[in-house]
């Protein structure tokens, strides 16, 4: 069955993808995968007519509980042939009806091979989640056929009603499933309905979520507009999903789930009531319609009214009264939508008003008519009219509360049924001729290959009429989860009785509505005036984008202080109500050190006078005073690779920031008003309270021993070097380092190309880049920059190779190269920066970047793992044993993307403020 | 964890949090600097304090806890290479206004006011039009 589904969809997409070119044969090379479906499926009838169930199951995501699980029983295989029979059928009818030059065939009969394999999964699944899956899917691709003709408007929108309404419903669907799942602790549906769930407002709730998902997807009242519109897809699309397929899911899911759930409180009212309803409400609108697609689209939704009342009432004999009208309405449906496919094709025109008399050789096209339609309306020898005995019987002899009603309806319906069934087939073969033709040509007639599959239907349903004892054992295998006696035999005829009177009851009431129907449209057109469906539909789009318009201009002001407020004030008080309601207090820590004290004070001094200082480069240094008390921190507290890393960066970042500060005024404006300034405030402090609780929380809450023991024990054996903290950056946590540098890299390709975008601009308009203002240069600068530099450079390099067994490192280094850098800057400007490599910047960066990847990669040559690293212990001929680790060379490539990210910073930022004006 | 420190942590994380709520590009720079700081002193004090953790200087017992450390000095290079990227958007907000306050969003003050029809409407509303009138 799997592989059954897998071709299915394989040949679906190779169709989309690939199929522009072969137009009508697209649709034959679509229907072998389907016929070898329908095969398969009839193969295994005799095992599922013997009570047997197939099944199959397949792994996707085990670990979460996920598995593809399939079952073959007798309604997933009624509906299996189905699918698979019309399936090919349409196939073949579609290969005739469009014209040879069409184009985009290829996708439509992919979509349709798509279709025909998700519906098949739908039935067949047997997991909660494959179903829902299935069920989306059928959406989806429904969407793609009905907007197959997507340059008309009215294609769009019926596809987009379908799409957002079927969805909807899917939604409550999955919601329903996942409860029962949940409730149930299995997800198999087999498992499920053997062994239900204790009743209670969880299960009632799954309940009512699946039925409303299976009322959108099957049409029912109030969720029908979608299906009439639908029509605007192409006749063989809409006697494939919207009569025999699609709309059946609704159906059949409220069939496998009514033998345990019918019983429940609120099935019954409901599912009668909505199924009641539509029965009506199909109906007559039906009456009221010239388009003959149109009358079936409505006659559909009427239909499945009654099935979704058969099947909902839950008894043996509706069962078996529903399986029988879901055999002939698809039948007799598809049968009936060819036929107006044809008359469309060769006519030009599907209006009642309009058909030319169709004589002569549109005889057996009227007769493949007569047979399908009189099954509809129940006329004896048709697969309808033993549906109809079967219902009138099993209605008969139901007593669930409210049956009289439902009787009485479905009579009510039923000549409702014969009236349009009249309606069509005299409207596109009778009454034409009594119009005057005028001179006319007669019409072409279809030829038989485009006949043949209607025929084949209708055929279907003539020999089910005469002897529906063939699909007994199918029908049997159908009920079998409702247990009972005996087994169900079914036959032609049924003897005087009730069911016979009621018949020939909704024949003759359905024959007088049909004959006065001059009397009855001015009566039917009154019905207008109540809202339609689409209506209801299109203000429920209009209302719903206006809310949304309203929602988001009161949420989005695009004020950024606004959003940073809300954002922070979230982020406070969350954690702070989540603390209050589950926190216990463990008791103050202790205070401090008293060699804390000063550093902490000068650091918390530091951040006042940064945040209140009004002059832009007086708040910088204050920035930088507190980064360096930073720094005395981190020495205080043991961490001396912090310390140097925090002094390093402080340097660089007061040094780059100034680069940009010295373009822009001098002094913050004062802004805000007052009113502001209090609700910054607030702000702020409820973010400062939070975050001191939040630290005096975490700090007695500590459970189970720190991972750092272990990498401490480690690091001379495994790492190779006694710097704890850098074996963890390059070895232990290389991932994190490498992840690091790229940060790195991206930030410094942003920096750069936004600040040198307008310099490029300039170039590409033509304007010569002025000169550089030759930077004045002082003497001693200059001298002791010389000297210093290299100085510097050595440390650098020193502090490198000596980080794995000391304070140091990649980082550090290449920020005190950083440094070494910035003071050439000091003394000779820009192009003295520039003149210290060939190499540009990106390169370096590139360089670095590229050596640490190297270095992380190299080991999957040999076999090992990503960031595996090695040592060697080398005899130098004057030095002695000296041991090299691999993490070096990955440390350098760090070093190297440092000092890049450097030199982009001063490319971005440090051309004199004149030449960059321009 | 002491008292000073969380309170120096708090002191940090809501000057900063002032800061990051005004108007001036160089203002929140300055202000996220200062959350960084706050962020990495509670990054360093959530684990144990002691001796610099260099194998072979003292007892493994005394040692401060590594892995924080680790994370700090990540942090604190990642956020220098943001900060560097910010300082390009108050440059290049510099080249086009002269100075460098965050303007509103025109984008979004322009769907405030508007009451948007979407197309998927109008595409059904013109198709009942027409069904309507036969």
């Amino acid at each position: 069955m799997i592989a059954a589904l897998a071709a299915l969809a394989l040949t679906g997409l190779v169709l989309i993808a690939f199929g522009a070119r072969l137009g009508r044969r697209a649709f034959l090379i679509g229907a072998v995968p389907l016929a070898a479906a329908t095969t398969y499926v009839a193969l295994q009838l005799p095992l599922v007519t013997s009570g047997q169930q197939v099944t199959e199951r397949a792994g996707w995501a085990a670990d979460l509980g996920l598995t593809i699980e399939l079952r073959l029983d007798g309604l997933s295989a009624t509906m299996s042939l189905i699918i698979g029979a019309v399936g090919v059928c349409v196939l073949f009818y579609a290969a005739q009806y469009f014209a040879s030059d069409a184009r985009d065939l290829g996708r439509l009969a992919g979509l349709l091979v798509l279709f025909a394999g998700s519906m098949l999964g739908l039935v067949l699944a047997d997991q909660l989640l494959v179903l829902y899956a299935c069920w989306e899917l059928t959406s989806v691709t429904s969407f793609l056929l009905i907007g197959n003709r997507h340059t008309e408007s009215r294609a769009r929108a019926a596809a987009l009603h379908a799409l957002l309404v079927t969805s909807a419903g899917g939604l409550a669907l999955l919601a329903g499933l996942v409860i029962l799942g949940e409730a149930a602790g299995s997800y198999r549906l087999s498992e499920i309905l053997q062994d239900p769930p204790a009743s209670g407002t969880a299960v009632t709730a799954a309940m009512i979520l699946m039925l409303l998902g299976a009322f959108t997807k099957s049409a029912q009242y109030p969720f029908h507009a979608w299906l009439p519109g639908a029509m605007a897809a192409p006749t063989p699309v809409s006697a494939y999903l919207h009569s025999a397929t699609m709309v059946k899911a609704g159906v059949f899911l409220v069939a496998v789930l009514a033998p345990t759930f019918a019983t429940a409180d609120l099935w019954r009212p409901l599912v009668l009531t909505v199924g009641c309803a539509t029965l009506i409400f199909g109906g007559l609108r039906a009456l009221r319609q010239h388009d003959l697609k149109l009358l079936l689209a409505f006659g559909t939704v009427s239909q499945l009214g009654l099935l979704m009342v058969l099947f909902g009432a839950g008894t043996r004999g509706t069962a078996i009264a529903g399986w029988m009208l879901l055999v002939a309405h698809a039948s007799f449906k598809g049968a009936l939508f060819m036929v107006v496919g044809m008359i469309d094709r060769h006519t030009g025109t599907r209006d009642i008003r309009d058909i030319p008399p169709l004589l002569g050789a549109w005889r057996p096209v009227r007769l493949v008519a007569l047979l399908a339609a009189g099954s509809m309306a129940g006329v004896p020898l048709g697969a309808g009219f033993v549906a109809k005995e079967y219902i009138y019987e099993s209605l008969d002899v139901a007593s669930f509360p409210g049956v009289a009603l439902v009787f009485a309806i479905v009579v009510v319906g039923s000549m409702l049924t014969v009236a349009y069934s009249w309606r069509f087939y005299g409207g596109a073969f009778v009454a034409p001729r009594r119009r005057p033709s005028g001179d006319r040509a007669p019409v072409g007639a279809p030829s038989f290959s485009f006949l043949a599959p209607a025929a084949a239907l209708a055929l279907v349903g003539l020999v089910l009429g005469v002897a529906p004892w063939i699909g007994d054992g199918l029908a049997n295998a159908s009920i079998a989860a409702y247990g009972g006696i005996g087994e169900i035999h079914l036959s032609l005829w049924h003897g005087f009785g009730i069911p016979l009177a009621l018949s020939v009851l909704a024949l003759a009431g359905g024959a007088a509505l049909a004959l006065g129907d001059r009397w009855i449209q001015p009566l039917l057109a009154r019905g207008g005036s109540i809202p339609s469906g689409a209506e209801v539909y299109v203000a429920t789009l209009r209302a719903l984008g206006i809310a949304a318009a309203r929602v988001t201009g009161f949420v989005q002001s695009g004020s950024l202080p606004v959003y940073v407020g809300v954002i922070m004030a979230t982020a406070a008080l969350l954690p702070a109500g989540a603390l209050l309601l589950g926190w216990e207090w463990h008791g103050w820590p202790g205070f401090g050190r008293l060699s804390e004290a000063p550093v902490t004070a000068v650091l918390l001094l530091a951040a006042l006078g940064a945040a209140i200082i009004r002059r832009r480069f007086s708040a910088a240094v204050f920035l930088g005073v507190a980064g360096y008390a930073m720094a005395g921190l981190f020495v205080l507290s043991g961490a001396p690779d912090l310390a140097l890393t925090q002094v390093a960066v402080e340097t660089l970042f007061t040094v780059v920031f100034v680069l940009v500060l010295r373009r822009l005024p001098e002094e913050f404006e004062r802004q805000s008003s007052s009113r502001r300034r209090v609700i910054r405030l607030a702000i702020a402090a409820s973010v400062g309270i939070t975050v001191f609780v939040l630290a005096l929380a975490a700090a007695g809450v500590r459970l189970s021993p720190p991972v750092s023991e272990e990498m401490v024990a480690r690091s001379v054996p495994d790492g190779h070097g006694r710097n704890v903290v850098n074996v963890i950056l390059v070895d232990f946590r290389g991932f994190d380092t490498m992840g690091e540098i790229t940060v790195l890299a991206v930030a410094a390709i942003g920096a750069v190309a936004l600040a040198r975008v307008g310099r490029r601009a300039a170039e590409a308009r033509g304007v010569a880049p002025r000169p550089t203002a030759p930077v004045r240069r002082l003497a001693f600068v200059d001298v002791s920059v010389r000297v210093v530099f290299y100085a510097v450079l050595m440390m650098s390099l020193w502090l490198l190779f000596a980080g794995h067994n000391q304070p140091g490192g990649g980082f550090v280094g290449g920020l005190l190269a950083g440094s070494a850098i910035t003071l050439i800057y000091i003394a000779g400007g820009i192009d003295e920066v520039r003149a210290l490599s060939r190499f540009r910047p990106w390169t370096v960066l590139g360089t670095g970047l590229l050596l640490a990847a190297g270095t992380a990669a190299a080991p999957l040559l040999g076999g090992g793992a990503v960031l595996e690293a090695g040592s060697a212990t080398l005899e130098l001929p004057l030095v002695g044993a000296v041991s090299v680790s691999s993490t070096l060379s990955f440390d350098t490539g760090v070093y190297i993307a440092v000092v890049g990210m450097v030199l982009m910073a001063f490319d971005a930022f440090g051309d004199d403020p004149a030449e960059a004006a321009s | 964890m002491t008292v000073l420190l969380a309170a120096a942590a708090a002191g940090l994380f809501a000057i900063g949090t002032y800061l990051l709520l005004q108007r001036k590009l160089s203002r929140i720079i300055i202000g996220l600097g200062l959350l960084t700081h706050g962020a990495n002193l509670l990054l360093i004090t959530a684990g144990r304090r002691g001796d610099p953790p260099i194998v072979g200087t003292g007892p493994e017992s005394a040692f401060a806890d590594p892995l924080p450390q680790a994370l700090a000095l990540t942090a604190i290079v990642i956020t220098f290479g943001v900060t560097v990227l910010l300082l390009s958007l108050a440059f290049r907000s510099w080249l086009l206004t002269r100075d460098d306050e965050v303007q509103d969003d025109v984008g979004d003050r322009a769907v405030a006011g508007a009451d948007v029809v979407h197309d998927e409407v109008s595409d059904q509303e013109q198709v009942i039009a027409r069904e309507e009138a036969p």
